[in-house]
This record gives structure tokens, C-alpha cells and sequence, in this order.
């Protein structure tokens, strides 16, 4: 050992060692990386992007710009008190004879239509006609059909020039907007979606609050029952689990139907009468039942690796300073249970407002959730924007709740077994 | 030395070409067909992919996505990889299909065979037949059935009024989920001529005189939303009456020997038939052409109790295949049957459709 204690260290090569291990560091984040970098990758591609597609078709609004410039750019100015004058129809026709050749027109009268009943036919009959159509435009094309002549009709083409639109987000929590702007109620027999996201909610709740009824003794039993015992019981708890979801559903529909298991067997022991059976399921019990069932293992695992945690010398040592049972366990068993609690309730209402299959299946006429009505818009209606300001809302929904909980509890705590 | 090896190379090329070329002239191609699923596709198979594939060495492979068949053509040419090459759907879907340029134009007299005695094809074809980018081959029906050991043997249901009777006619109905016919078959019932029926819809209180008929018989509706259930219902009786497609329930009469019957009253009648995916004309197109000839379609007749959408064809409808009794009285466009029957209005549909759906799920929500 020749060299001072003052100069700074070097590797065997003569790399200072700070260098050296920067390096090194450097290298293995790298490594790291390149390991996760598949994962991100997937994460990007199948999560966060179509996340970002789903918020933007929720406000993307390019219908009108795209498919009726020069009609949008004769309305500016317009005074909106009577019909537009001959340039704004000159320009419609122009802009239906070039969408109609570029067969483009499909997009912008569906778009129309949900704002207006009637834009449909409006649009293509005139679209198929336009060719023929000789000037002065504006008598021939309220000839052609009487929609052109109303004023409503080219404020609606006004207000929805703009490429963004609020109008999927009013309609998903039953609002919209009138001809001048205005935001108000649907009428009374178009409100659908307030009373579905509401049902969805309280629902959701119920269910939650039926998986911990149900999950906290079993959970209790597995955590605090000799090895050998609590081992059987976690498999009948994970077998389900494993299972199918359809299965499980399906399962519920044999045993709770009106020609089902539970009616035939009440009917047998004489406990109703037969032209009496019970409805169980196609309504909302029908829904609560299963979905309680099929949720309740994301109750029990997180309820279980908190009370494992717990030392049976704390109930002990409650008893023995005077504690009768109940008040030892309200006093101290219970709220030490309460992460568990939270962690489980939290998974269990997330992906109980989530979910779609078993309501479609079970839930009959009254216990259909907001999502099966994603589903009817994603895949029928074809209101992709609808579907997406639906779903849009659901997601905030959950952050707020997520941020509650990690506010509240922390989602460390969260532990599946 | 190296022109043998030019030689040899060649030889290969050649040798290659040809084989492509022999593969092409056997059509080795595999065409994915969507349609409707169940005993639909069974008739299709048996009266025409059968007997191409048997013909041609091309293998069909059945694709049930008919029901979503819109929102799945959006969904691929958005994704700029179509995979249906021929699609079964309504009329009233092939419109918007067509509007959005999803599907190809058709020019029927050059891409479809002429009737045996030389008909061309826009003149055999029956009226609506063919669309802009669409060719009909069945015309089906919505109907009313009702399994007849609900009722006393002297007091059968005849009219669609009956269907909206629960004191004459008491028992559950089966009923599909959606406005469409049942708006039609309220009004019918209310005293509405069949053939005006889309112009009282049309105004408000037209709209409100339905729905307030359909709330007569509400508490005593289930509502369908697969095509096989009505059938399931009624032969389970479950329901005393069930809307249906008649297909389904000329089945369930015919091969299950299930006591139904049709009330042909107020029949809503539509078409269905191809759409050929934007790109994909080419590949089909000979296919299309055999599937929708006279004989084609009256073959199909002989598995299903649809009409078929030419008129040459009517002649040919013989028997059922299986159980060989005359098609003729099964048909929705047997006279008899066809009296009071109601097009359906894929204009008016398209224009209402999403209001009054959106009205419908909110009454049903009340």
C-alpha cells in the first residue's frame, strides 16, 4: 500500500472507483429495463393507449368539419334568427355531392341523428338526390325535404362544427343541449343512463357489504384454525375462484330459476305452493346473489393476510384484563382488521361497478348494470362516442375512489393471501 | 458450368410458376362467411356452401357474428385488416354499411345470374330485393306464436288483437327486446290499419298510443333477447304467446313436433341477404353469383321455411327436405298468410331507431 490515504480510489484497472461504480450501477439499471421493457411495452400498447383512444373518442366531434367544410364556413355570420340564404344551401349541396361520391356520408348523418331524429334519411335521400338538384338550391332542397327548412336543423349543423363536443357526455348523464346552446333534462321517457349509473353504485354497495358479512367469519376461521383444518378451507374457498366465471353464473341461474333446484326443492317439502314459486333471478336479486358469490374470494384473501398478522396473544391478553368477548373483539380485534376490510372493499366495489357478463346473464329487466349499456352501444347502437363518455365517467369514478382509499388507508395494504 | 446452373434455376422457377398456377386454377381459397348461426346456417350450408365447396374445392368456414355484423365491419376496416370476405345482414344495416363506404356497390345485372328464362336479375328479384351494396336471399317474417295446449281447443287466439287480450287470452308473452314490431303490432292491435301504421308512428301521439298499449300487457311480458328463446318459452310454457322469427318456430313445429301455431296476422315481414365487405368483391364474387341463382334459393327453401327473394324461384319451392311436407303454407309470402302483413320501414327505423330504443329501455326501466 504506496499511495496516500488522500487520492481517490481506483479500481485494478485505474478507473476511479466513483466512475467504476456509476457504471456498474448504470449497467444493471439498464438491464433492469430491458427486463421490464416487454411489460411496459404490453402496458402501453393494450392499457394506457387505448385508455387515452377511449377519452379521446369521448369528445372527438369531426364529423361535421370533415364531411361539410364549406357549408360550416357559409354559416359563419349567420344571424340564427331565420333560415340561412341561398350560399349556405349552394354549399350543402356541394359538400352532400362530394361526400356522396366519396360514399362518406354514413358517419356524419348517424352523428346528426342521435342529436336530431330524422337527420338520418335528411341526409342520405338528399346525399343520393344531390346530383340532380338544380339551383335556386334553398326552395329545391326544402322540396326535397321539409328538414332543410327548419331552423333547428342548421343550428344543430352550426353547433357541431366544432371538433370537440360535450354532447356524448351530456347524453351519458341524461342531458342535452338545445338548438340555442342551452344545457337541459332529456324528457322524461328518454332517461335511461342517471338511474343505471345510480342502480350500478348502490348495487355495487349492497354486494360489498354481503361479501363481508359472508367473507369475515370464513376468513376469521382460515386465519385463526389449526393448519390442517384452515388448508381444506381455503381450497373450497379457491376452487370457486378458479372456476369460471361463466360457470359460476350459469350455475346460479339452474339452482335459482322458477323450474330451478331451490324452487323444485321448496316446492317438494311443501314450504310454497307450486304455482307460487319465488322469482330469485332475471332482477336485481338475481344479480346480488351471484355476484356476491362470485366476488366474495376478493373479500376473503385480503380479510385473511391481515388477520393472520394479528397475534391470538392480543385477544388473550384482552380477556385477561377483563374484556367479556364481544367488547375484546370490538375493541381490539376488529380494528385491526379494518386495512383488510378496506383493502377487500375497495377490490370487491371496483370490480363489482365493473362488471358486465353476470348482469347481462342474471340480472333480467331490473338488475342490468352501466355496463351492459356500454356493451349495447359498443356493439348495437354504434354510438362509439356514447359508449366511450360512459365508460370515461365510470373510470373517473374509480380513480376518485381510489384516491379516497389511498388517502384513507394506504394501497400498500392491499394483499391478495 | 454456370450456364447449367442458370438452367437449373430456371427449371425450378418453372417448375414453381406452374404449380401456382394449378393451385390458382383449382381455387384452393378459403372464404370466411358470416351469418346468423342455428338452423339459418344449416340451410345455407346444405342449399349452397356444400355444394360450391363440393363443386369448387373452396373451404367456407362459418362465421355467427351476423348479429353484431356493423359494429364488426367498423371495427375491422378501422383496424385496416378485413377479415369477412361475405356478409348475411338486413337491409337496414347494409344501408348505413353503404353510406359509410364499408361495403362494395353492387351492379346486379353483370355480378348475378339471370333467371332460367333469361329474367335479368333487377327484374326477377322481388321489390327492395336489391340494394345499392345489397342482395336479398330469403324474405323472412316477424310473427306471433302461441303454443295451442294454452288454450281451450274452441277458443283459439286468430288476430294480433288477441295477442294484447289477457282477459280473453290469459298468460304470459314472450316479446323481443327492442321497439322494433312491438310498436308496430301496439298500434295494429289499438285499431291501426296495418298500412299506416308507420305514419301514426311517426307523430307523438302515435308514439305514446303504442307505448300506452304495450303498457296493457307489460307486467305479464318477458322479454327475449336470443332468437332461440321463444321457442325454448313456448314449448316450456313458460309463455302463452312469443314473437318470433318464423323460421325458428316452423322448426320447433315441424321437426320437434311442438303443438305451435303462427298468427300470421300482422305479419312484419323484411329481407335479408349479402353484403360484400370494401376489397373483397373479387374473391366472391363467383361465389355470390352461384349462392343467389333460381336454383340456389329455392333449394334453401326446403330447410328453412324463409321465401326466397326471387321471384323464378317461388315455382321450384317443393317440400321440406326432411320431413317432406309442402313448404308452400309455411312460407311468409303464401297468400293467405301475407293479407295483413306489414313491410317493415328500414327508413323509418333508421331516422326513429335510436330515440325510440332509447324511450323503450326507459320504460321498460320504470
Amino acid at each position: 500500500m504506496s499511495e496516500s490515504p488522500t487520492a481517490p480510489l481506483t479500481t485494478a484497472d485505474g478507473v476511479p472507483l466513483k466512475t467504476s461504480l456509476r457504471r456498474a450501477v448504470r449497467r444493471s439499471k439498464l438491464k433492469a429495463f430491458l427486463l421490464v421493457s416487454p411489460l411496459l411495452l404490453f402496458l402501453v400498447i393494450a392499457f394506457v393507449m387505448p385508455i387515452f383512444d377511449m377519452l379521446w373518442r369521448s369528445v372527438d366531434n369531426p364529423e361535421v368539419s370533415s364531411t361539410l367544410p364549406r357549408t360550416v364556413s357559409a354559416l359563419e355570420g349567420w344571424d340564427r334568427e331565420s333560415l340561412p340564404g341561398e350560399p349556405a344551401f349552394a354549399a350543402l349541396v356541394e359538400d352532400l355531392r362530394d361526400g356522396q361520391a366519396a360514399r362518406n356520408l354514413g358517419l356524419l348523418s348517424s352523428r346528426l341523428n342521435y342529436e336530431k331524429s330524422g337527420m338520418r334519411s335528411a341526409i342520405s335521400r338528399t346525399g343520393r338526390r344531390a346530383r340532380n338538384l338544380e339551383p335556386p338550391y334553398r326552395e329545391a332542397l326544402i322540396e326535397l325535404n321539409e328538414t332543410w327548412g327548419e331552423l333547428d336543423t342548421w343550428k344543430l349543423i352550426q353547433r357541431e362544427a366544432s371538433p370537440y363536443t360535450l354532447s356524448y357526455y351530456l347524453a351519458a348523464v341524461d342531458r342535452q343541449l338545445t338548438p340555442d346552446g342551452e344545457i337541459v333534462k332529456v324528457p322524461e321517457h328518454l332517461e335511461i343512463h342517471a338511474t343505471l349509473f345510480w342502480r350500478t353504485f348502490w348495487m355495487s354497495g349492497v354486494i360489498t357489504l354481503m361479501t363481508l358479512l359472508l367473507g369475515y367469519p370464513i376468513a376469521f376461521l382460515l386465519a385463526n384454525l389449526p393448519l390442517r383444518y384452515s388448508n381444506l378451507l381455503m381450497i373450497l374457498v379457491l376452487l370457486p375462484f378458479w372456476t369460471s366465471l361463466l360457470v359460476r353464473t350459469t350455475t346460479w341461474i339452474a339452482i335459482l330459476q322458477s323450474q330451478g333446484v331451490l324452487n323444485d326443492m321448496m316446492v317438494a317439502i311443501g314450504v310454497i305452493a307450486d304455482e307460487a314459486r319465488w322469482q330469485m333471478i332475471h332482477n336485481k336479486l338475481g344479480t346480488i346473489i351471484a355476484m356476491t358469490h362470485i366476488l366474495l374470494p376478493f373479500m376473503i384473501l385480503p380479510l385473511y393476510s391481515v388477520m393472520k398478522t394479528i397475534p391470538p396473544s392480543y385477544m388473550r391478553a384482552a380477556r385477561s384484563l377483563g374484556g367479556r368477548p364481544f367488547l375484546s373483539f370490538r375493541r381490539v380485534y376488529f380494528p385491526l382488521t379494518i386495512p383488510g376490510i378496506a383493502a377487500g372493499g375497495i377490490l370487491v366495489f371496483i370490480l363489482s361497478i365493473g362488471y358486465y357478463i353476470t348482469p347481462a346473464l342474471v340480472g333480467g329487466q331490473s338488475g342490468r348494470f352501466i355496463t351492459n349499456y356500454i356493451a349495447y352501444h359498443m356493439q348495437t347502437s354504434l354510438n362509439w362516442g356514447l359508449a366511450a363518455a360512459i365508460a370515461s365517467i365510470l373510470l373517473f369514478v374509480v380513480i376518485v375512489f381510489y384516491m379516497v382509499f389511498n388517502r384513507l388507508i394506504g394501497v400498500d395494504k392491499v394483499k391478495l393471501g | 458450368m454456370i450456364k447449367t446452373r442458370t438452367f437449373k434455376g430456371s427449371t425450378i422457377v418453372v417448375a414453381g410458376l406452374s404449380t401456382l398456377a394449378l393451385a390458382v386454377s383449382a381455387h384452393a381459397e378459403t372464404l370466411n362467411i358470416v351469418s346468423w348461426g342455428g338452423a339459418y346456417t344449416e340451410s345455407q350450408q346444405k342449399a349452397y356452401h356444400a355444394p360450391w365447396a363440393a363443386q369448387n374445392g373452396d373451404e367456407i368456414i362459418n362465421i355467427d357474428r351476423s348479429g353484431n355484423a356493423l359494429a364488426g365491419l367498423r371495427a375491422q376496416s378501422q383496424a385496416g385488416n378485413v377479415t369477412w370476405d361475405l356478409v348475411d345482414m338486413l337491409p337496414a344495416d347494409a344501408m348505413i354499411a353503404c353510406a359509410e363506404g364499408l361495403i362494395e356497390p353492387l351492379d346486379h345485372d353483370a355480378l348475378l345470374a339471370a333467371a332460367p328464362d333469361g329474367t335479368p336479375p333487377s327484374e326477377d328479384f322481388v321489390d327492395g330485393a336489391l340494394g345499392e351494396c345489397f342482395v336479398a336471399s330469403i324474405v323472412y317474417s316477424n310473427v306471433v306464436a302461441f303454443n295451442t295446449e294454452m288454450f281451450p281447443e274452441d277458443k283459439q287466439p286468430s288476430s294480433i288483437a288477441d295477442v294484447f287480450d289477457l282477459e280473453n287470452f290469459p298468460g304470459k308473452r314472450t316479446l323481443l327486446r327492442k321497439p322494433i314490431n312491438n310498436l308496430e303490432w301496439a298500434l295494429v292491435a289499438d285499431g291501426v290499419a296495418p298500412e299506416d301504421v308507420y305514419d301514426v308512428l311517426e307523430t307523438e301521439e302515435g308514439v305514446e298510443r303504442a307505448f300506452a298499449k304495450l303498457d296493457t300487457i307489460k307486467d305479464e311480458v318477458i322479454w327475449w333477447e336470443e332468437g332461440a328463446q321463444p321457442p325454448q318459452l313456448l314449448a316450456d310454457k313458460e309463455v302463452a304467446f312469443g314473437s318470433a322469427y318464423n323460421g325458428r318456430i316452423f322448426n320447433a313445429m315441424v321437426n320437434e313436433n311442438q303443438p305451435f301455431e303462427i298468427i300470421w296476422d300482422a305479419q312484419v315481414f323484411e329481407l335479408d341477404g349479402w353484403v360484400v365487405p370494401t376489397g373483397k368483391l373479387d374473391k366472391v364474387k363467383d361465389y355470390l353469383r352461384f349462392a343467389t341463382d333460381t336454383q340456389r334459393l329455392a333449394d334453401q327453401a326446403q330447410y328453412i321455411s324463409y321465401g326466397p327473394a326471387r321471384k323464378s324461384s317461388s315455382d321450384l319451392v317443393s317440400t321440406h327436405a326432411e320431413t317432406g311436407i309442402d313448404m308452400m303454407p309455411h312460407m311468409p309470402t303464401f297468400p293467405p298468410n301475407f293479407a295483413t302483413a306489414i313491410p317493415k320501414d328500414d327508413e323509418f327505423w333508421a331516422d326513429y331507431g335510436d330515440e325510440l330504443t332509447q324511450r323503450f329501455d326507459a320504460w321498460l326501466a320504470q
